[in-house]
């Protein structure tokens, strides 16, 4: 085959110790949060209490998604899925699971209120049964900070494929031929990606992995590089082999020590079974990662400053052309791509681009992680193939609103996305689709808003954190978003003005093709589509100096009315001494005084407080 | 491709063939296009950050940076729609909007790119004005101050200092609206690597960067008739400061400025030429010292004290390269204070000495304690180019068409040696000059060193002396002075003498010269030529062209110091360097 090489040492297998059951335990950020390490404890203790140890294999797996219910623990074989998990529960699902063998099914996820029995196989959960987890396939199934596990499930046979049986030119083509398209946002195709640094001119090529994750309730990232540390590096090392770079750089932010610990450990292990470093596999291929550490600027997400800050440089975009597939990383050519698309790379090499590609639509192949937040039941971290719906990611995956609110807006993309309405729900997920439809893939972040929320507010919610991550270069990016956020701020303080709206337009409009890199020109986003979709809020916030949904406080105006009894609560928690009043006759708040904090309203047992 | 292919490109819709690798804005400007500019800078790195110089290609979803994108066959610009218009005026007032709204008792008044900008973009409303960034103004500098306020953020000033001179005294800090540009963990200027070469103040489009401004002094010491006031003038001030009153680069004015400086009030006008004589006299004995195994080979020069401050940071293993001798200012303040006092009968305390400099890096080294005389100041104040171009101005003086007047005796005829010190090459083609017939008894007939004149970065002459070869080199710019010292370092034989000038083309260049005028960009090398020219022309029309043949240098000798290097010599006009290690800085790194 061409100028493939060969392999004279086949991976060997190792099968896990023969265990009766198997515990996965999500150490994803959530349920770790929700202090999965205390269950960890309690299991081990109450498994040596019942003595049953020897038969049992705990797993500390990556995120499982259904961060809403975290902890979250499954119990093998069946799949059997236990959720809000506390310490003091861990010795009644020992006992019952694994000495009674019954499952203790007060703590089993179940979703079927009719007949409230609980299904046994975890897929059959709503929440897992419309997901499609190629990207997170082992995340939640394997150990991470085990390479042994990552070999049970077909670990690094990729990888030995391509080094045996391809070319670098027919590893191309594969990821080609897959539809594989960025995972970062952006969905540029990544065969392309690979052909144009593969064919730029240069000895020396670099291999980037993007892990700079830094939206806003995003951590796609960081929990496939906790749960699955190796697929990254796999899909990196045959990225690398691909386009003829012996270097690859891993830069995530310092903000995920987790992810760096099990990275580190990762690559260590890879580099003893001789995955990484030279002659990898017994080939004449040789291949090394090093990881650098972000200082937690939003910006250096972008290809260009990402390559800057590895260089030592202050992170700020370049000017593109030359693009970094032909002048990157000290000025080689470069190959950078997001964690999610590295992580699909292995099953695409493994499965074939024939089957990767007939997943998805037409012009989006594969699956894609969302990280939802916000108003919805629940939230956590789901992959769907694309062309699901919004609709069937909100509703259906994820359990649609809570507290009987109507659904209102969602927001896709990150701080710089756009926010579709009740109209897009249908939307497919794909590039294409979403972009028509007012906002963009991203990187996957997904806000869910319920009609409790004033869209002004939330325009400038991010705005002003994309303003805060502006890295200062470029004048419509710096100035612009600055003026914007100024005007926005304005109008949800009341003091808005008439010619506001128009020039927010005017501003967004030339911010979005002015600015030197993606960031500033995706930053008006949230302010454009809210107010080609909201415009009424923002008319009622100016011309009204109205906040339909009582969010922008400075808008509120409080009020007694007749239910009053004058019992003096509200006066004693007024903290601006604002409601004057006699003993049982009614109140009055002095709205020139009153600050709007609400309290009188929490404290008054008679409804006689008004918010308007 | 090569690069000298030619493409077919539209500018609003008309056809134009252009070298391709061009970017939008270079095939623009070779037909008739002036896209407005402003971050853009020819010496420096492409930035793009600016915006103001955006275009519509048709096919791209965004304006293109005309100064960052390459022509491409077939592309179709558009460099002047409605939409556009608009555009480059939104940016520029964003510009304006965050800037303070002083421009009438602004420093750069009248002489402000983004002035010129606003006023070209009809910018006469302000639709967007909100909160304006403040940050305190950093005065701790002798020479530069930095006023973030006015900072437009188009990193000409971090790029000249990191790509031209190499000193990278500047950076970024900080995000979005709050970004500034300051020294490393925000250190005074005065603690930083800062050389104070000033070439900040010269690319910087507003008044981000001004000198240490020391007029009012002045006048305030010309007014007191109880003191003599002394004026030196450094030669290639004579050779600019003609713009600064609307006058076409070149015309050298010594004449006129002796004349003005006079009518100002000061007593005595001398020449820097004279003791640029005098310092070859000095460097010239020391150099063939030195090649007579008497110390370290190569010598370097220490005329230029940003180059001084920059060795002392950076290169402080080369410390004992360099000449002992003083700078052509110090060695004048030093007359000024000990021989000139005796000749009119006069106590040094009663000499006030100005030195009136091309340069802002001479503020500080006229405040360095090592070059005193007997515990006094031997340079009290210095002054730029621009300073004395305001003074003269604001006293009503007309220096273009007064009267010249020659300098004052005894410290004022100078050789032509002594004026082609302002350019780079000169201090090296001076000392040349004197050092080979000092050496050999011989008189040198060729006596202009074409190799040494001109602006490339690094220039290597060999010289024979007596049967041996010299090998010389001359480096302009602190950047290409660092490259020339990697040579050096590398191969520690190859030169006998060096010459480091620490501005673009040498003193000529220097960071205290007329701003750039509303036609010119900063530091235009065709500005910088007539300027060296103005220089050599003078030398071409002087008699005596050699600092030793300068009769009133032999009587100082005769009178006074004795013979060069000798023991006054010693005391009065050489000095000692020190390293001095500024925060986060390793000795010997930057290689």
């Amino acid at each position: 085959m061409g100028d493939s090489v060969t392999t004279n040492q086949p991976i060997e297998k190792r099968p896990r110790k023969q265990v009766e059951y198997n515990i996965i335990l999500c150490s994803g950020p959530s349920c770790l949060h929700n202090k999965s390490s205390e269950l960890y404890t309690e299991i081990v203790k109450q498994l040596e209490a019942f003595n049953c140890q020897s038969k049992v294999e705990i797993i500390l797996s990556g995120c499982l998604g259904m961060c809403a219910r975290g902890p979250i623990m499954v119990i093998n074989p069946g799949y059997i899925l236990y959720g809000d998990v506390g310490v003091n529960d861990v010795h009644d699902i020992i006992k019952g699971h694994i000495v009674d063998k019954t499952p203790f099914s007060q703590k089993v996820i179940h979703e079927d209120h009719l007949f409230n029995r609980f299904y046994r196989v975890f897929g059959d959960v709503k929440f897992f049964g419309k997901q499609m987890r190629i990207a997170l396939r082992n995340c939640g199934i394997i150990d991470p900070e085990k390479i042994d596990d990552y070999l049970s499930v077909r670990g690094y046979e990729a990888l030995a494929k391509v080094l045996t049986d391809y070319s670098p030119a027919e590893v191309i083509h594969q990821i080609q031929d897959s539809g594989l398209r960025g995972r970062g946002g952006a969905g540029f195709p990544t065969g392309l990606k690979w052909k144009l640094t593969a064919d730029a001119e240069g000895e020396v090529k670099y291999v980037i992995c993007n892990a700079d994750e830094g939206d806003p309730g995003a951590f796609m990232d960081r929990s496939a590089i906790e749960g699955d540390p190796h697929s990254i590096i796999e899909g990196m090392l045959i990225g690398g082999y691909a386009v003829g770079a012996k270097k690859g750089f891993l830069y995530i932010r310092a903000e995920y020590p987790l992810a760096i610990k099990r990275l580190e450990k990762a690559l260590t292990a890879a580099r003893e079974q001789n995955f990484l470093g030279d002659n990898i596999l017994g080939s004449n291929y040789s291949f090394d990662i090093e990881i650098r550490l972000g200082a937690g600027a939003f910006v250096c997400g972008e290809e260009t400053a990402l390559i800057q800050s590895i260089e030592g440089e202050r992170g700020m975009p370049r000017p593109r052309p030359p693009y970094p597939s032909v002048r990157g990383l000290f000025d080689k050519p470069t190959l950078t791509n997001n964690v999610e698309t590295w992580a699909n790379i292995p099953v695409i090499i493994l499965d074939g681009a024939k089957w990767f590609s007939t997943i998805g639509t037409k012009s989006s192949k594969g699956t894609k992680v969302f990280a939802v937040a916000g108003n919805v039941e629940n939230t956590g971290l789901v992959e769907v193939p694309m062309g699901t719906t919004l609709r069937e990611i909100i509703f259906d995956i994820c359990g649609g609103i809570p507290g009987n609110r109507k659904f209102k807006a969602l927001q896709t993309g990150g701080p710089s996305g756009g926010c579709l309405t009740e109209d897009s729900l249908d939307t497919q997920v794909d590039y294409e689709s979403l972009a028509k439809a007012g906002s963009f893939m991203g990187s996957g972040g997904m806000i869910v808003m319920d009609d409790t929320t004033c869209m002004v507010n939330v325009a400038r919610y991010f705005l002003e954190f994309t303003q805060n991550e502006s890295c200062g270069k470029c004048t419509p990016c710096r100035e612009g978003t600055k003026r914007m956020l100024e005007i926005l701020t304005r109008i949800t303080d009341g003091r808005g003005e008439v010619k506001d709206i128009e020039k927010l337009e005017r501003l967004g409009a030339m911010i979005s093709k002015a600015s030197l890199c993606g960031l500033g020109r995706s930053a008006p986003n949230p302010v454009l589509s809210t107010l080609s979709k909201f415009r009424n809020e923002y008319e009622d916030h100016i011309l009204h100096k109205k906040c339909t949904t009582g969010s922008c406080q400075a808008m509120l105006t409080y009020s007694i009315n007749d239910q009053c009894i004058g019992c003096g609560a509200c006066i004693r928690v007024c903290p601006v001494n604002a409601i004057k009043g006699i003993k049982r006759n009614p109140h009055t708040i002095d709205s020139e005084l009153c600050i709007k904090c609400g309290e009188c309203m929490k404290v008054c047992k008679f409804r006689a407080i008004d918010r308007v | 491709m090569a690069k000298d292919s030619i493409v077919t490109i539209y500018i609003n819709e008309k056809e134009y063939k252009v070298k391709e690798g061009q970017t939008i804005m270079q095939a623009a400007d070779s037909h008739g296009f002036k896209i407005p500019r402003l971050c853009y800078h020819p010496k420096l790195s492409i930035e793009g950050a600016c915006r103001v110089c955006i275009v519509e290609v048709e096919g791209m979803k965004t304006y293109a940076a005309s100064c960052a994108c390459p022509v491409a066959e077939g592309m179709r610009i558009h460099t002047n729609t409605k939409e556009l218009r608009r555009a480059r005026r939104d940016i520029v007032e964003l510009i304006l909007d965050n800037h303070p709204k002083d421009c009438h008792t602004c420093e750069r008044d009248g002489n402000c790119e983004l002035q010129r900008l606003a006023y070209a973009m009809g910018i006469r409303h302000r639709h967007f004005e909100g909160e304006r960034k403040h940050y305190e103004k950093d005065l701790s500098s002798e020479s530069v101050i930095r006023d973030p306020d006015k900072c437009i953020l188009c990193g000409r000033c971090v790029r000249i200092c990191s790509e031209v001179q190499k000193v990278n005294a500047l950076g970024y800090a900080h995000r979005g609206f709050k970004t500034v540009v300051m020294p490393a963990f925000n250190a005074p200027f005065s603690e930083s690597v800062c050389s104070n070469c000033g070439q900040c103040i010269n690319v910087c489009p507003t008044a981000s960067f001004v000198e240490k401004n020391y007029t009012q002094e002045l006048f305030e010491k010309l007014d007191n008739p109880d003191i003599i006031k002394i004026a030196q003038i450094a030669p290639s001030v004579r050779a600019a400061i003609g713009e600064a009153f609307g006058l076409p680069p070149g015309r050298a004015m010594h004449g006129e400025l002796a004349a003005s400086l006079r009518k100002l009030g000061f007593d005595y006008v001398f020449d820097t030429q004279f003791s640029a004589d005098l310092t070859i006299m000095e460097e010239a004995s020391e150099f063939l010292e030195r090649l007579q195994g008497n110390g370290p080979l190569p010598m370097i020069t220490s005329c230029s004290s940003a180059w001084m401050k920059y060795v002392e940071h950076f290169h402080p293993d080369f410390l004992p390269n360099i000449s002992t001798c003083k700078s052509p200012m110090a060695m004048m303040g030093a007359l000024t204070k000990t021989y000139f006092p005796g000749k009119i009968k006069k106590k040094p305390e009663e000499i006030f000495s100005v030195a009136i400099m091309c340069c802002t890096a001479k503020k500080y080294e006229a405040a360095r304690p090592e070059l005193m005389v007997d515990g006094i100041r031997s340079v009290d104040l210095v002054v730029t180019t621009r300073e004395i171009a305001w003074m003269i101005k604001s006293a009503g003086i007309d220096l273009v068409n007064i009267k010249p007047q020659d300098f004052d005796a005894p410290l004022g005829i100078s050789s032509g040696a002594g004026a082609i010190f302002g350019a780079t090459g000169g201090v090296m083609e001076a000392a040349i000059r004197t050092a080979y017939e000092l050496y050999t008894g011989e008189t040198l007939l060729d006596i202009e060193l074409a190799s040494l004149r001109g602006f490339h970065g690094i220039k290597e002459a060999e010289i024979v002396i007596d049967g041996k070869p010299i090998r010389v080199a001359v480096a302009h710019g602190l950047g290409n002075a660092q490259e020339l010292l990697a040579i050096a370092k590398k191969d520690p034989k190859r030169y006998h003498f060096i010459e480091v000038m620490g501005c673009p083309g040498g003193c000529i260049g220097g960071g205290g010269q007329p701003y750039a005028t509303a036609n010119s960009i900063p530091l235009d090398e065709e500005c910088l030529a007539k300027r060296a020219e103005a220089l050599y022309a003078i030398d071409r029309e002087k008699t005596i062209r050699r600092s030793h043949d300068n009769p009133d240098i032999q009587r100082l000798y005769r009178e006074y110091l004795g013979r060069p290097l000798g023991q006054l010599s010693h005391k009065l006009l050489h000095t000692h360097y020190g390293a001095k290690l500024p925060r986060g800085i390793i000795v010997g790194g930057g290689e």
